[in-house]
């Protein structure tokens, strides 16, 4: 297992200190900020993650071996969760993403309720399609 | 003057709740529990479980006796003119898909079945699969701005072709009551069946099936403050005639060979398989416990909280109700601000309401919004409790902002 990409180095030293649910809040929007915008084409809706409450969009490529992501949404709090998401898989080895335990690492941040199956919020979901797609891949 | 519930403390879960720092304002997706069903339910239980109408001993005959007379505080409390048109199912959902598969003889490619654009997904899809399996046109009744279905149209929309109709009580996104008495009169004229989805509206007052006048009515127990897993469908006699049976196995059956079988009649021919027996019972506790209230004072309360709670969404600016709210819950947008995010900074903050499409995305699709927040009230709710719902909505657009 490789070192913690700095970016998710980074997310896990301020999340995991003890903080208000709301400088939590806070925090999230503004790592849901520094998302990189996706292009209208694509928010399309073969990259629509189903099942979110909000509208979610993830896009995947493969490349050299390696997986890189980006994803949006329009509600600012999934936005954060997502931007989360990314820093900690992206740029990892197919074989690293495929036994990543994504679930440990909300709890890790403090976000495991954000995971919880009546949440309807989409994490859940947008975690299901990331699986989808990696297994779908041309190795 | 804060309004305070006098029955508050007769819901053990209230104060559970408040100890785990959660306000409880989504009464309208499932309420909680007085203490008398509580009691109901563990005492069946305690004293002897055993089948229904199958068992000669005597913990069975119990059981047997118990469940016929909770059968009997359903009829009563409906006003139906038997209890052998309640029919126990496992839910609303399931009473309406029982109507739609015990019904479906009767319709006939070119048939009409008229329900209307605010319903929810239980009294939608067993229709619209109808249509499909039939080759039947489903037609939409609109809703008005203020949520009432649009009598207008109504007039024009059912017709000579109308096989039946199929309309709720009380919307669970709206809070508005819709115009029964004229919808059930027009499909009267046309000879339609009428189904009711006394879901939201069987919590709210007592209604009187034999006033009412429809052919159907179907609501749940876990939202009239008793337990989960049961539904009552009511059916009036003569129209019950003309349900085939959807489920088969049990005790439904008068005599069976391996080829043919005679099945029972309502209520006991639709109710294949072991029923919720302790549920059922504890309903009927339920309903005793209810029964006992000031019916009047409850409505009053009623009405005085979700006054306050409409005055309280009015005065913030940015939210939007939708329609005109007459009872017991409203949904609200607010401008700008995605209602994901304002659900989650509530779930934060210990306020429980609901967030979505709330089982009718059509509804919210026709109003331009991907979902909204829904506030809604039980009997056991209090000032307090929107109180601090409102502290919370203030703080999270605060956040928001
Ligand atoms: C208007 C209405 N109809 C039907 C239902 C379905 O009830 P159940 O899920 O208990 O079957 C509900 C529950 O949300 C409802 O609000």
């Amino acid at each position: 297992m490789s070192a913690l990409p700095a970016a998710a180095e980074q997310a896990l030293e301020t999340f995991s200190q003890p903080i208000s649910w709301e400088q939590r809040a806070r925090l999230l929007m503004a790592w849901g900020e520094q998302l990189e915008p996706l292009t209208d084409d694509e928010r399309s809706e073969p990259n629509r993650v189903d099942g979110c409450e909000s509208l979610v969009w993830l896009v995947g490529h493969f490349s050299e071996g390696h997986w890189q992501f980006r994803a949006s949404g329009d509600a600012r709090l999934i936005r954060g969760l997502l931007a989360l998401l990314l820093v900690r898989v992206n740029g990892l080895p197919a074989d690293e993403l495929s036994t990543l335990d994504l679930a440990a690492w909300f709890s890790q941040l403090g976000l495991a309720r954000h995971l919880s199956p009546s949440r309807t919020n989409g994490l859940q979901a947008v975690l299901t399609r990331m699986r989808e797609l990696t297994l779908n891949a041309p190795r | 003057m804060p309004i305070l519930s006098p029955w508050r403390s007769d819901f053990p879960a209230l104060a559970a709740l408040a100890a785990d720092s959660q306000t409880y304002l989504d009464s309208a997706a499932t309420s909680q529990k007085p203490q008398a069903m509580l009691d109901a339910l563990l005492g069946y239980y305690r004293a002897g479980a055993a089948n229904v109408h199958r068992a000669q001993h005597l913990p069975g005959e119990r059981a047997t006796r118990a469940f016929e007379e909770a059968r009997g505080k359903i009829a009563r409390w409906l006003n139906a003119a038997s209890h052998d048109e309640i029919i126990f199912t496992r839910g609303a959902t399931e009473a309406l898909n029982l109507l739609a598969y015990g019904l479906e003889e009767h319709f006939h490619a070119g048939d009409e079945i008229v329900i209307s654009a605010l319903e929810h997904h239980a009294n939608l899809l067993p229709w619209q699969q109808l249509a499909q399996r039939r080759d039947l046109a489903l037609i939409v009744l609109p809703v008005t701005t203020s949520g009432q279905v649009d009598l207008v149209a109504a007039k024009h929309l059912i017709g000579p072709r109308t096989r039946l109709l199929a309309v709720s009580q009380l919307s669970n996104v709206l809070g508005t009551w819709q115009p029964l008495s004229e919808l059930l009169a027009l499909a009267n004229t046309h000879g339609a069946i009428t189904v009711v989805d006394g879901a939201q509206g069987v919590v709210h007052g007592r209604h009187d099936m034999q006033q009412l006048g429809c052919d159907f009515y179907v609501c749940s127990s876990h939202k009239l403050y008793g337990p989960d897993g049961v539904g009552v469908l009511y059916g009036r006699a003569a129209t019950l005639q003309r349900v085939l049976p959807w489920q088969f196995g049990g005790e439904m059956l008068l005599q069976t060979d391996y080829y043919t079988a005679k099945f029972r009649p309502a209520p006991l021919g639709f109710e294949a398989g072991t029923p919720a027996v302790s549920a059922v019972i504890a309903l009927g506790a339920t309903l005793d416990y209810l029964a006992s209230l000031d019916g009047a004072a409850v409505l009053a309360h009623e009405a005085a909280l979700h006054a306050e709670l409409l005055a309280g969404l009015g005065a913030r600016p940015g939210v939007r109700v939708l329609g005109a709210p007459q009872t017991a819950l409203a949904s609200f947008v607010v401008e700008d601000v995605h209602s994901a995010d304002l659900a989650h900074l509530l779930t934060e903050q210990g306020i429980a309401v609901r967030a979505g499409h709330h089982c009718a995305m059509p509804l919210l699709r026709g109003l331009g919004l991907p979902g909204a927040i829904r506030v809604s009230l039980g009997l056991y709710n209090d000032s307090g409790d929107l109180q601090r719902f409102f502290a919370a909505l203030d703080h999270a657009l605060e956040i928001l902002g």
